[in-house]
Protein backbone atom coordinates (compact mmCIF):
# COMPACT_ATOMS: atom_id res chain seq x y z
CA UNK A 1 0.00 0.00 0.00
CA UNK A 2 2.41 2.47 0.92
CA UNK A 3 4.80 2.09 -2.62
CA UNK A 4 4.70 5.54 -4.42
CA UNK A 5 4.04 4.84 -7.34
CA UNK A 6 4.29 7.15 -10.38
CA UNK A 7 0.76 6.50 -12.19
CA UNK A 8 -2.99 6.80 -11.20
CA UNK A 9 -4.02 3.38 -11.22
CA UNK A 10 -6.90 2.70 -10.31
CA UNK A 11 -8.79 -0.72 -8.57
CA UNK A 12 -9.94 -2.40 -11.62
CA UNK A 13 -11.10 -5.79 -12.04
CA UNK A 14 -10.72 -8.20 -14.23
CA UNK A 15 -13.15 -7.19 -16.97
CA UNK A 16 -12.37 -4.14 -16.49
CA UNK A 17 -8.53 -4.19 -17.49
CA UNK A 18 -9.35 -6.56 -20.77
CA UNK A 19 -11.60 -3.86 -22.12
CA UNK A 20 -8.61 -1.24 -21.35
CA UNK A 21 -6.63 -3.65 -23.20
CA UNK A 22 -8.70 -4.02 -26.21
CA UNK A 23 -9.33 -0.44 -25.82
CA UNK A 24 -5.84 0.55 -26.07
CA UNK A 25 -5.06 -1.95 -28.80
CA UNK A 26 -8.10 -1.07 -31.40
CA UNK A 27 -6.86 2.20 -30.96
CA UNK A 28 -3.51 1.35 -31.98
CA UNK A 29 -4.56 -0.17 -35.09
CA UNK A 30 -6.60 2.84 -35.54
CA UNK A 31 -3.34 5.14 -36.01
CA UNK A 32 -1.48 2.32 -37.16
CA UNK A 33 -3.50 1.73 -40.05
CA UNK A 34 -4.08 4.63 -42.40
CA UNK A 35 0.07 4.74 -43.01
CA UNK A 36 0.35 0.86 -42.70
CA UNK A 37 -1.70 0.18 -45.57
CA UNK A 38 -0.20 2.96 -47.19
CA UNK A 39 2.93 1.38 -47.22
CA UNK A 40 1.76 -2.23 -48.34
CA UNK A 41 0.05 -1.10 -50.83
CA UNK A 42 3.33 1.05 -52.02
CA UNK A 43 4.89 -2.39 -52.46
CA UNK A 44 2.08 -3.21 -55.15
CA UNK A 45 1.69 -3.52 -58.84
CA UNK A 46 -1.33 -0.69 -59.44
CA UNK A 47 -3.34 -3.88 -61.15
CA UNK A 48 -3.41 -5.33 -57.53
CA UNK A 49 -4.49 -2.10 -55.89
CA UNK A 50 -6.85 -1.01 -58.48
CA UNK A 51 -8.70 -4.70 -58.66
CA UNK A 52 -7.73 -6.31 -55.36
CA UNK A 53 -8.35 -5.41 -51.55
CA UNK A 54 -6.29 -3.33 -50.09
CA UNK A 55 -6.17 -4.97 -47.08
CA UNK A 56 -4.21 -7.78 -48.31
CA UNK A 57 -0.46 -8.25 -48.85
CA UNK A 58 0.61 -8.15 -52.03
CA UNK A 59 0.87 -11.09 -54.22
CA UNK A 60 3.61 -9.14 -56.34
CA UNK A 61 6.02 -7.51 -54.18
CA UNK A 62 7.94 -4.88 -56.26
CA UNK A 63 9.58 -1.31 -55.93
CA UNK A 64 8.56 -0.22 -59.09
CA UNK A 65 6.28 2.36 -57.82
CA UNK A 66 9.08 3.44 -55.57
CA UNK A 67 11.50 4.02 -58.05
CA UNK A 68 8.80 5.98 -60.43
CA UNK A 69 8.33 8.13 -57.34
CA UNK A 70 11.59 8.79 -56.57
CA UNK A 71 12.62 9.60 -60.07
CA UNK A 72 10.02 9.38 -62.94
CA UNK A 73 6.83 10.19 -62.04
CA UNK A 74 5.29 13.34 -63.26
CA UNK A 75 4.80 16.36 -61.24
CA UNK A 76 3.42 19.60 -62.16
CA UNK A 77 4.61 19.27 -66.01
CA UNK A 78 7.53 17.91 -65.57
CA UNK A 79 8.44 13.84 -65.10
CA UNK A 80 10.67 14.60 -62.43
CA UNK A 81 9.94 12.50 -59.77
CA UNK A 82 10.38 13.76 -56.14
CA UNK A 83 14.03 13.68 -56.23
CA UNK A 84 14.86 17.49 -57.06
CA UNK A 85 11.88 18.49 -54.59
CA UNK A 86 13.66 16.29 -52.03
CA UNK A 87 16.60 18.10 -52.33
CA UNK A 88 15.23 21.20 -52.47
CA UNK A 89 13.73 20.54 -48.99
CA UNK A 90 16.82 19.63 -47.64
CA UNK A 91 18.78 22.93 -49.00
CA UNK A 92 15.90 24.70 -47.30
CA UNK A 93 15.75 22.51 -44.06
CA UNK A 94 19.13 22.43 -42.86
CA UNK A 95 20.36 26.08 -43.35
CA UNK A 96 16.64 27.12 -41.56
CA UNK A 97 17.25 24.96 -38.96
CA UNK A 98 20.64 25.81 -38.36
CA UNK A 99 20.09 29.70 -38.13
CA UNK A 100 16.81 29.97 -36.42
CA UNK A 101 18.44 27.64 -33.40
CA UNK A 102 21.25 29.63 -32.93
CA UNK A 103 19.46 32.95 -32.59
CA UNK A 104 17.33 30.83 -30.95
CA UNK A 105 20.14 30.23 -28.41
CA UNK A 106 21.17 33.71 -28.12
CA UNK A 107 17.81 35.24 -27.52
CA UNK A 108 17.38 32.59 -24.77
CA UNK A 109 20.39 33.48 -23.38
CA UNK A 110 19.77 36.96 -23.75
CA UNK A 111 16.14 36.85 -22.21
CA UNK A 112 17.05 35.20 -19.07
CA UNK A 113 20.74 36.15 -18.14
CA UNK A 114 21.06 39.61 -19.31
CA UNK A 115 17.84 40.72 -18.12
CA UNK A 116 16.58 44.86 -19.02
CA UNK A 117 13.29 46.38 -18.75
CA UNK A 118 10.48 45.10 -20.91
CA UNK A 119 11.85 41.92 -21.82
CA UNK A 120 9.13 39.92 -20.87
CA UNK A 121 6.57 41.66 -23.53
CA UNK A 122 9.08 41.53 -26.25
CA UNK A 123 9.60 37.91 -25.61
CA UNK A 124 5.59 38.18 -25.30
CA UNK A 125 5.27 39.90 -28.63
CA UNK A 126 8.60 36.93 -29.93
CA UNK A 127 6.17 33.99 -29.00
CA UNK A 128 2.41 35.66 -30.58
CA UNK A 129 4.79 35.40 -33.55
CA UNK A 130 4.66 31.86 -33.88
CA UNK A 131 0.56 31.27 -33.51
CA UNK A 132 -0.35 33.82 -35.91
CA UNK A 133 -2.21 32.40 -39.38
CA UNK A 134 0.49 33.01 -41.64
CA UNK A 135 -2.26 33.72 -44.38
CA UNK A 136 -1.56 37.44 -42.14
CA UNK A 137 1.64 37.86 -43.70
CA UNK A 138 1.37 36.51 -47.11
CA UNK A 139 0.46 39.47 -49.18
CA UNK A 140 3.50 41.39 -47.58
CA UNK A 141 5.69 38.61 -47.77
CA UNK A 142 5.36 38.06 -51.51
CA UNK A 143 5.99 41.66 -52.26
CA UNK A 144 8.79 41.76 -50.09
CA UNK A 145 10.42 38.85 -51.36
CA UNK A 146 9.85 39.98 -55.06
CA UNK A 147 11.51 43.15 -53.83
CA UNK A 148 14.62 41.54 -52.01
CA UNK A 149 15.14 39.47 -55.68
CA UNK A 150 14.19 36.38 -53.44
CA UNK A 151 10.76 35.21 -55.10
CA UNK A 152 11.10 31.86 -56.02
CA UNK A 153 14.49 31.00 -54.56
CA UNK A 154 15.32 28.83 -51.67
CA UNK A 155 17.35 31.33 -49.90
CA UNK A 156 12.99 33.05 -49.72
CA UNK A 157 12.33 29.98 -48.33
CA UNK A 158 14.75 30.13 -45.63
CA UNK A 159 14.40 34.03 -44.72
CA UNK A 160 10.41 32.63 -44.36
CA UNK A 161 11.04 29.66 -42.23
CA UNK A 162 13.82 31.67 -40.26
CA UNK A 163 11.54 34.97 -39.43
CA UNK A 164 8.74 32.41 -38.04
CA UNK A 165 10.52 30.16 -36.39
CA UNK A 166 12.51 32.12 -34.17
CA UNK A 167 9.43 32.41 -31.91
CA UNK A 168 9.80 28.82 -30.70
CA UNK A 169 13.34 28.75 -30.74
CA UNK A 170 13.39 31.31 -28.73
CA UNK A 171 10.98 30.09 -26.24
CA UNK A 172 12.61 26.77 -26.44
CA UNK A 173 16.22 28.27 -24.85
CA UNK A 174 14.57 30.71 -22.73
CA UNK A 175 12.76 28.02 -20.89
CA UNK A 176 15.81 26.12 -20.12
CA UNK A 177 18.46 29.02 -19.58
CA UNK A 178 15.72 30.11 -16.80
CA UNK A 179 16.41 27.17 -14.47
CA UNK A 180 19.92 27.43 -15.43
CA UNK A 181 22.01 28.95 -12.15
CA UNK A 182 22.39 32.39 -12.47
CA UNK A 183 25.16 32.60 -9.71
CA UNK A 184 27.29 30.79 -12.39
CA UNK A 185 26.96 33.57 -14.95
CA UNK A 186 27.49 36.39 -11.92
CA UNK A 187 30.50 34.29 -11.14
CA UNK A 188 31.72 34.14 -14.19
CA UNK A 189 31.34 38.32 -14.65
CA UNK A 190 33.15 38.84 -11.59
CA UNK A 191 36.20 36.98 -13.15
CA UNK A 192 35.95 39.02 -16.29
CA UNK A 193 34.65 36.58 -18.68
CA UNK A 194 32.09 38.86 -21.44
CA UNK A 195 29.24 38.12 -22.75
CA UNK A 196 29.82 35.59 -25.59
CA UNK A 197 32.85 34.19 -23.18
CA UNK A 198 29.86 33.05 -20.89
CA UNK A 199 27.39 31.66 -23.48
CA UNK A 200 30.44 29.64 -24.87
CA UNK A 201 32.07 28.20 -22.16
CA UNK A 202 29.57 28.18 -19.22
CA UNK A 203 25.66 27.67 -21.18
CA UNK A 204 26.31 25.89 -23.89
CA UNK A 205 28.25 22.79 -22.51
CA UNK A 206 24.70 22.41 -20.53
CA UNK A 207 22.64 23.35 -23.54
CA UNK A 208 22.71 19.59 -25.25
CA UNK A 209 19.44 18.22 -24.50
CA UNK A 210 17.42 21.37 -25.51
CA UNK A 211 19.33 21.91 -28.73
CA UNK A 212 18.01 18.59 -29.48
CA UNK A 213 14.58 19.29 -28.83
CA UNK A 214 14.95 22.56 -30.87
CA UNK A 215 16.75 21.27 -33.74
CA UNK A 216 14.08 18.55 -34.12
CA UNK A 217 10.73 20.60 -33.65
CA UNK A 218 12.43 23.24 -36.29
CA UNK A 219 12.92 20.50 -38.53
CA UNK A 220 9.58 18.16 -38.53
CA UNK A 221 7.85 21.83 -38.50
CA UNK A 222 9.96 23.08 -41.92
CA UNK A 223 10.05 20.18 -43.82
CA UNK A 224 6.43 19.69 -42.88
CA UNK A 225 5.09 23.16 -44.23
CA UNK A 226 3.08 23.61 -47.17
CA UNK A 227 1.65 26.63 -47.12
CA UNK A 228 5.09 28.91 -47.66
CA UNK A 229 6.06 26.73 -50.00
CA UNK A 230 3.35 26.61 -52.18
CA UNK A 231 2.90 30.49 -51.85
CA UNK A 232 6.59 31.30 -52.61
CA UNK A 233 8.71 28.67 -54.24
CA UNK A 234 8.97 27.83 -58.04
CA UNK A 235 10.19 24.43 -59.68
CA UNK A 236 14.34 25.13 -58.20
CA UNK A 237 13.06 25.84 -54.81
CA UNK A 238 9.30 24.04 -54.53
CA UNK A 239 9.60 21.56 -51.14
CA UNK A 240 8.67 18.24 -51.15
CA UNK A 241 5.43 18.76 -49.88
CA UNK A 242 4.30 20.67 -52.37
CA UNK A 243 5.08 18.16 -55.18
CA UNK A 244 3.58 15.58 -53.23
CA UNK A 245 0.72 17.53 -53.31
CA UNK A 246 0.85 18.22 -57.15
CA UNK A 247 1.52 14.37 -57.79
CA UNK A 248 -1.58 13.48 -55.70
CA UNK A 249 -3.50 15.99 -57.75
CA UNK A 250 -2.34 16.40 -61.25
CA UNK A 251 -1.96 13.14 -62.56
CA UNK A 252 -4.08 13.30 -65.92
CA UNK A 253 -5.71 9.64 -66.90
CA UNK A 254 -5.02 6.85 -64.66
CA UNK A 255 -4.43 7.17 -60.83
CA UNK A 256 -1.08 5.26 -60.11
CA UNK A 257 -1.73 5.27 -56.39
CA UNK A 258 1.08 2.98 -55.71
CA UNK A 259 3.49 5.78 -56.80
CA UNK A 260 1.16 8.17 -54.82
CA UNK A 261 1.70 6.32 -51.97
CA UNK A 262 5.30 5.61 -52.70
CA UNK A 263 5.54 9.30 -52.64
CA UNK A 264 3.93 10.20 -49.65
CA UNK A 265 6.10 7.87 -48.21
CA UNK A 266 9.28 9.98 -49.47
CA UNK A 267 7.71 13.22 -47.80
CA UNK A 268 7.05 11.05 -44.06
CA UNK A 269 10.87 9.44 -44.04
CA UNK A 270 13.05 11.94 -42.66
CA UNK A 271 10.59 13.47 -39.73
CA UNK A 272 9.25 9.65 -38.92
CA UNK A 273 13.23 8.50 -39.10
CA UNK A 274 13.85 11.36 -36.92
CA UNK A 275 10.71 10.45 -34.44
CA UNK A 276 11.82 6.90 -34.30
CA UNK A 277 15.51 7.93 -33.68
CA UNK A 278 14.76 10.58 -31.28
CA UNK A 279 11.16 10.24 -29.84
CA UNK A 280 11.83 11.10 -26.76
CA UNK A 281 13.15 14.64 -27.54
CA UNK A 282 10.23 14.62 -30.06
CA UNK A 283 7.40 14.29 -27.55
CA UNK A 284 9.94 16.93 -25.18
CA UNK A 285 9.46 19.50 -27.67
CA UNK A 286 5.61 19.19 -27.93
CA UNK A 287 5.00 19.48 -24.37
CA UNK A 288 7.35 22.77 -24.15
CA UNK A 289 6.10 24.35 -26.71
CA UNK A 290 2.40 24.21 -25.20
CA UNK A 291 3.34 23.66 -21.65
CA UNK A 292 5.33 26.45 -20.20
CA UNK A 293 7.13 26.60 -17.11
CA UNK B 1 46.29 57.84 -16.31
CA UNK B 2 42.99 59.20 -16.20
CA UNK B 3 42.60 57.43 -19.69
CA UNK B 4 41.73 54.15 -17.46
CA UNK B 5 38.67 54.36 -15.67
CA UNK B 6 37.53 55.67 -18.50
CA UNK B 7 38.62 52.91 -20.76
CA UNK B 8 36.70 50.46 -18.45
CA UNK B 9 33.46 52.43 -18.21
CA UNK B 10 33.58 52.23 -21.71
CA UNK B 11 33.93 48.28 -21.88
CA UNK B 12 31.07 48.04 -19.15
CA UNK B 13 28.99 50.44 -21.22
CA UNK B 14 29.79 48.49 -23.94
CA UNK B 15 29.13 45.33 -22.21
CA UNK B 16 25.88 46.55 -21.43
CA UNK B 17 25.45 46.90 -24.80
CA UNK B 18 26.50 43.73 -26.70
CA UNK B 19 22.84 41.59 -25.18
CA UNK B 20 20.73 44.12 -26.50
CA UNK B 21 22.75 44.32 -29.98
CA UNK B 22 22.26 40.05 -29.94
CA UNK B 23 18.90 40.49 -29.86
CA UNK B 24 18.34 43.33 -31.68
CA UNK B 25 18.34 41.41 -35.42
CA UNK B 26 15.69 39.04 -34.16
CA UNK B 27 13.39 41.85 -32.69
CA UNK B 28 13.57 43.91 -35.90
CA UNK B 29 12.66 40.64 -38.30
CA UNK B 30 9.55 39.86 -35.92
CA UNK B 31 8.57 43.78 -35.79
CA UNK B 32 9.14 44.10 -39.36
CA UNK B 33 7.96 40.48 -41.00
CA UNK B 34 5.26 39.49 -38.30
CA UNK B 35 3.70 43.29 -36.65
CA UNK B 36 4.43 45.11 -39.57
CA UNK B 37 3.01 43.25 -42.27
CA UNK B 38 0.12 42.67 -39.87
CA UNK B 39 -0.59 46.44 -40.19
CA UNK B 40 0.40 46.26 -43.62
CA UNK B 41 -2.71 43.36 -44.24
CA UNK B 42 -5.13 45.42 -42.21
CA UNK B 43 -4.89 48.26 -44.20
CA UNK B 44 -4.89 46.51 -47.24
CA UNK B 45 -8.19 45.24 -45.61
CA UNK B 46 -9.68 48.41 -45.70
CA UNK B 47 -8.73 49.55 -49.45
CA UNK B 48 -10.01 48.52 -52.43
CA UNK B 49 -6.96 46.22 -53.87
CA UNK B 50 -7.80 43.80 -56.13
CA UNK B 51 -5.25 42.01 -58.06
CA UNK B 52 -2.48 43.94 -56.97
CA UNK B 53 -1.80 46.14 -53.01
CA UNK B 54 -4.04 49.32 -54.05
CA UNK B 55 -4.00 52.06 -50.99
CA UNK B 56 -7.16 53.78 -51.99
CA UNK B 57 -9.44 53.73 -48.98
CA UNK B 58 -12.99 52.07 -48.78
CA UNK B 59 -13.60 52.00 -45.08
CA UNK B 60 -15.46 48.64 -44.32
CA UNK B 61 -16.48 47.92 -47.76
CA UNK B 62 -14.51 44.78 -47.96
CA UNK B 63 -15.80 43.33 -44.49
CA UNK B 64 -19.36 44.07 -45.22
CA UNK B 65 -18.38 42.38 -48.83
CA UNK B 66 -16.98 39.24 -46.86
CA UNK B 67 -20.42 38.84 -44.83
CA UNK B 68 -22.57 38.81 -47.27
CA UNK B 69 -20.28 36.18 -49.29
CA UNK B 70 -21.91 32.63 -49.16
CA UNK B 71 -18.74 31.48 -50.10
CA UNK B 72 -17.61 32.88 -46.19
CA UNK B 73 -20.23 31.74 -44.42
CA UNK B 74 -19.64 28.04 -45.69
CA UNK B 75 -15.74 28.65 -44.79
CA UNK B 76 -16.78 30.05 -41.10
CA UNK B 77 -19.37 27.59 -40.44
CA UNK B 78 -17.30 25.22 -41.46
CA UNK B 79 -14.73 26.25 -39.46
CA UNK B 80 -17.32 26.26 -36.14
CA UNK B 81 -18.28 22.45 -37.09
CA UNK B 82 -14.76 21.31 -38.01
CA UNK B 83 -13.01 23.10 -34.95
CA UNK B 84 -15.58 22.23 -32.27
CA UNK B 85 -15.84 18.41 -33.41
CA UNK B 86 -11.95 18.10 -33.67
CA UNK B 87 -11.08 19.88 -30.16
CA UNK B 88 -13.40 17.44 -28.62
CA UNK B 89 -12.85 14.71 -29.81
CA UNK B 90 -9.56 14.70 -30.06
CA UNK B 91 -9.43 15.59 -26.37
CA UNK B 92 -11.54 13.04 -25.31
CA UNK B 93 -9.35 10.58 -27.10
CA UNK B 94 -6.20 11.90 -25.40
CA UNK B 95 -7.85 11.92 -22.06
CA UNK B 96 -9.18 8.51 -22.51
CA UNK B 97 -6.11 6.96 -24.40
CA UNK B 98 -4.11 8.90 -21.26
CA UNK B 99 -5.87 7.80 -18.51
CA UNK B 100 -5.92 4.08 -20.01
CA UNK B 101 -2.81 4.17 -20.38
CA UNK B 102 -1.99 4.65 -16.61
CA UNK B 103 -3.42 1.48 -14.97
CA UNK B 104 -0.01 0.27 -15.23
CA UNK B 105 -0.56 -1.05 -18.78
CA UNK B 106 1.94 -3.85 -20.49
CA UNK B 107 3.55 -2.48 -23.57
CA UNK B 108 3.17 1.38 -22.80
CA UNK B 109 6.09 2.15 -24.20
CA UNK B 110 5.21 0.27 -27.40
CA UNK B 111 2.15 1.38 -27.37
CA UNK B 112 2.41 5.39 -26.49
CA UNK B 113 4.40 5.93 -29.66
CA UNK B 114 2.25 4.64 -32.09
CA UNK B 115 -0.31 7.10 -30.75
CA UNK B 116 1.80 10.21 -30.98
CA UNK B 117 4.03 8.82 -34.47
CA UNK B 118 1.34 11.08 -36.87
CA UNK B 119 2.32 13.97 -35.37
CA UNK B 120 5.38 13.77 -37.15
CA UNK B 121 3.77 13.55 -40.29
CA UNK B 122 2.96 16.77 -42.47
CA UNK B 123 -0.95 17.02 -43.08
CA UNK B 124 -0.18 16.80 -46.95
CA UNK B 125 0.64 12.89 -46.21
CA UNK B 126 -2.13 12.39 -43.64
CA UNK B 127 -4.05 13.81 -46.42
CA UNK B 128 -3.03 11.43 -49.05
CA UNK B 129 -3.44 8.48 -46.99
CA UNK B 130 -7.11 9.36 -45.28
CA UNK B 131 -7.97 10.12 -48.96
CA UNK B 132 -7.76 7.16 -50.26
CA UNK B 133 -8.83 4.96 -47.60
CA UNK B 134 -12.10 7.27 -47.49
CA UNK B 135 -12.46 6.78 -51.32
CA UNK B 136 -15.70 4.50 -51.99
CA UNK B 137 -14.39 2.90 -54.78
CA UNK B 138 -11.30 1.50 -53.39
CA UNK B 139 -11.03 2.46 -49.81
CA UNK B 140 -12.79 1.57 -46.79
CA UNK B 141 -16.78 0.60 -48.17
CA UNK B 142 -14.44 -1.23 -51.71
CA UNK B 143 -13.22 -3.37 -48.86
CA UNK B 144 -15.82 -4.39 -47.23
CA UNK B 145 -17.95 -5.29 -50.16
CA UNK B 146 -14.80 -7.51 -51.18
CA UNK B 147 -14.87 -8.87 -47.32
CA UNK B 148 -18.84 -9.42 -48.29
CA UNK B 149 -20.90 -6.44 -46.49
CA UNK B 150 -22.46 -5.58 -49.91
CA UNK B 151 -24.50 -2.79 -47.61
CA UNK B 152 -22.03 -1.00 -46.10
CA UNK B 153 -21.80 1.88 -46.87
CA UNK B 154 -19.38 5.04 -46.50
CA UNK B 155 -18.87 7.94 -49.28
CA UNK B 156 -18.90 10.70 -47.00
CA UNK B 157 -15.71 12.58 -48.76
CA UNK B 158 -17.80 12.25 -51.97
CA UNK B 159 -21.17 13.74 -50.16
CA UNK B 160 -21.40 17.39 -49.71
CA UNK B 161 -23.05 17.15 -46.20
CA UNK B 162 -20.56 14.80 -44.83
CA UNK B 163 -17.74 15.87 -46.29
CA UNK B 164 -16.17 18.03 -43.62
CA UNK B 165 -16.80 15.07 -41.04
CA UNK B 166 -13.87 13.20 -43.03
CA UNK B 167 -11.50 16.63 -42.47
CA UNK B 168 -12.53 16.11 -38.97
CA UNK B 169 -11.41 12.17 -39.08
CA UNK B 170 -7.94 12.53 -40.59
CA UNK B 171 -7.27 15.98 -38.60
CA UNK B 172 -8.18 13.68 -35.12
CA UNK B 173 -5.89 11.12 -36.61
CA UNK B 174 -2.88 13.06 -36.57
CA UNK B 175 -3.14 15.14 -33.31
CA UNK B 176 -5.35 13.21 -31.00
CA UNK B 177 -2.13 11.40 -29.60
CA UNK B 178 -0.17 14.68 -28.83
CA UNK B 179 -3.09 15.34 -26.97
CA UNK B 180 -2.57 12.05 -24.74
CA UNK B 181 0.58 13.09 -24.36
CA UNK B 182 -0.11 16.27 -22.59
CA UNK B 183 -2.88 14.83 -20.75
CA UNK B 184 -0.02 11.78 -19.77
CA UNK B 185 2.39 14.38 -18.45
CA UNK B 186 -0.31 15.94 -16.43
CA UNK B 187 -1.50 12.28 -15.01
CA UNK B 188 1.83 11.75 -14.00
CA UNK B 189 2.19 14.84 -11.84
CA UNK B 190 -0.89 14.10 -9.38
CA UNK B 191 0.36 13.68 -6.31
CA UNK B 192 -0.07 9.59 -5.24
CA UNK B 193 -0.83 10.48 -1.80
CA UNK B 194 -3.80 11.64 -2.24
CA UNK B 195 -5.13 9.31 -4.08
CA UNK B 196 -4.30 6.67 -1.68
CA UNK B 197 -6.19 8.92 1.00
CA UNK B 198 -9.26 9.34 -1.09
CA UNK B 199 -9.13 5.10 -1.82
CA UNK B 200 -8.76 4.85 2.10
CA UNK B 201 -11.88 6.76 2.63
CA UNK B 202 -14.01 4.82 0.49
CA UNK B 203 -13.64 6.51 -2.76
CA UNK B 204 -15.11 4.52 -5.93
CA UNK B 205 -13.13 5.04 -9.08
CA UNK B 206 -15.89 7.51 -10.32
CA UNK B 207 -16.06 9.49 -7.90
CA UNK B 208 -12.11 9.66 -7.71
CA UNK B 209 -11.37 10.26 -11.23
CA UNK B 210 -14.22 13.22 -11.31
CA UNK B 211 -13.07 14.83 -8.08
CA UNK B 212 -9.77 14.24 -7.91
CA UNK B 213 -8.18 13.75 -10.98
CA UNK B 214 -10.12 16.00 -13.18
CA UNK B 215 -9.64 18.82 -11.10
CA UNK B 216 -5.75 18.46 -11.33
CA UNK B 217 -5.54 18.26 -14.76
CA UNK B 218 -7.08 22.10 -15.53
CA UNK B 219 -3.71 23.19 -17.24
CA UNK B 220 -3.41 19.84 -19.38
CA UNK B 221 -7.12 20.79 -20.55
CA UNK B 222 -6.38 24.39 -21.07
CA UNK B 223 -3.39 23.71 -23.01
CA UNK B 224 -4.87 21.16 -24.83
CA UNK B 225 -7.38 23.66 -25.82
CA UNK B 226 -5.17 26.51 -26.95
CA UNK B 227 -3.20 24.92 -29.37
CA UNK B 228 -5.84 22.33 -31.06
CA UNK B 229 -7.94 25.86 -31.34
CA UNK B 230 -5.21 27.71 -32.97
CA UNK B 231 -4.22 24.42 -34.78
CA UNK B 232 -8.38 24.40 -36.32
CA UNK B 233 -8.12 27.95 -37.38
CA UNK B 234 -4.78 27.71 -39.12
CA UNK B 235 -5.86 24.19 -40.77
CA UNK B 236 -4.94 24.45 -44.70
CA UNK B 237 -2.55 21.83 -45.82
CA UNK B 238 -4.98 19.18 -44.87
CA UNK B 239 -8.13 20.24 -46.50
CA UNK B 240 -5.87 20.95 -49.67
CA UNK B 241 -4.58 17.47 -49.63
CA UNK B 242 -7.96 15.67 -48.53
CA UNK B 243 -10.63 17.52 -50.27
CA UNK B 244 -8.97 20.12 -52.07
CA UNK B 245 -12.24 22.26 -50.74
CA UNK B 246 -15.11 20.41 -52.13
CA UNK B 247 -17.15 18.51 -53.10
CA UNK B 248 -18.16 21.90 -54.45
CA UNK B 249 -17.43 24.29 -51.72
CA UNK B 250 -18.31 21.37 -48.86
CA UNK B 251 -14.56 22.02 -46.79
CA UNK B 252 -14.01 25.56 -47.37
CA UNK B 253 -12.25 27.10 -44.12
CA UNK B 254 -11.16 30.40 -43.84
CA UNK B 255 -7.45 29.43 -44.65
CA UNK B 256 -8.58 28.09 -48.28
CA UNK B 257 -11.07 31.32 -48.57
CA UNK B 258 -8.51 33.55 -47.67
CA UNK B 259 -5.84 31.88 -50.17
CA UNK B 260 -8.22 31.27 -53.23
CA UNK B 261 -9.91 35.19 -53.04
CA UNK B 262 -6.66 36.54 -52.79
CA UNK B 263 -4.45 34.63 -55.32
CA UNK B 264 -7.14 33.01 -57.77
CA UNK B 265 -9.76 35.27 -58.16
CA UNK B 266 -8.07 38.67 -57.40
CA UNK B 267 -9.65 40.48 -54.59
CA UNK B 268 -7.09 40.97 -52.37
CA UNK B 269 -8.74 43.38 -50.54
CA UNK B 270 -11.51 41.15 -49.57
CA UNK B 271 -8.24 38.69 -49.07
CA UNK B 272 -7.17 40.74 -46.33
CA UNK B 273 -9.97 41.20 -44.54
CA UNK B 274 -10.50 37.69 -44.11
CA UNK B 275 -6.95 36.84 -42.90
CA UNK B 276 -7.44 40.03 -40.55
CA UNK B 277 -10.88 38.20 -39.10
CA UNK B 278 -8.64 34.62 -38.80
CA UNK B 279 -5.90 36.88 -36.90
CA UNK B 280 -8.50 38.45 -34.09
CA UNK B 281 -9.98 35.17 -33.47
CA UNK B 282 -6.49 33.27 -33.19
CA UNK B 283 -5.70 36.62 -31.03
CA UNK B 284 -8.38 36.33 -28.96
CA UNK B 285 -7.45 32.55 -27.61
CA UNK B 286 -3.64 33.39 -27.70
CA UNK B 287 -3.47 36.60 -25.88
CA UNK B 288 -4.97 36.08 -22.66
CA UNK B 289 -3.70 32.66 -22.36
CA UNK B 290 0.08 33.74 -23.18
CA UNK B 291 -0.64 36.85 -20.45
CA UNK B 292 -1.43 34.82 -18.00
CA UNK B 293 1.34 32.34 -18.81
CA UNK B 294 3.94 34.87 -19.00
CA UNK B 295 2.90 36.67 -16.01
CA UNK B 296 2.84 33.60 -13.81
CA UNK B 297 6.78 33.15 -13.90
CA UNK B 298 7.18 35.84 -12.45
Amino acid sequence: MSVATQDTALRTGRVARTLIYLFLLLMALFYLLPFGIMVINSLKPLSEITGGNMMSLPQEWTLDAWRAAWSTAQIGVEPTGMRPYFWNSIKMVVPAVAISTVLGALNGYVLTKWRFRGDTILFGLMLFSCFIPFQIVLIPMARVLGLMGLAGTTSGLILVHVVYGIGFSTLYFRNYYAVFPTELVRAAMMDGAGFFRIFWRILMPSSGPITVVCIIWQFTNIWNDFLFGASFADFDSQPITVALNNLVNSSTGVKEYNVHFAGAIYAALPTLLVYIVAGRYFVRGLMSGSVKG
Amino acid sequence: MASAPAQADFKTRLQNLIPKLVLAPSLAVIFLFVYGFIIFTGYLSFTDSRILPSFNLVGFENYSKLFRLSHWTTSITNLAIFASLYIGISTLIGLSLATFLDQKIRGEGLLRPIYLYPMALSFIVTGTAWKWLLDPGIGLEHTMHLWGWTSFHFDWIKNSDYAIYTVVIAAVWQSSGFVMAMFLAGLRGIDNEILKAAQMDGAGNWQMYRRIILPQLRPAFLSAFVILSHLAVKSYDLVIALTGGGPGRATELPATFMYSYTFTRNQMGIGASSAVIMLMTIAAIMVPYLYAELREKK
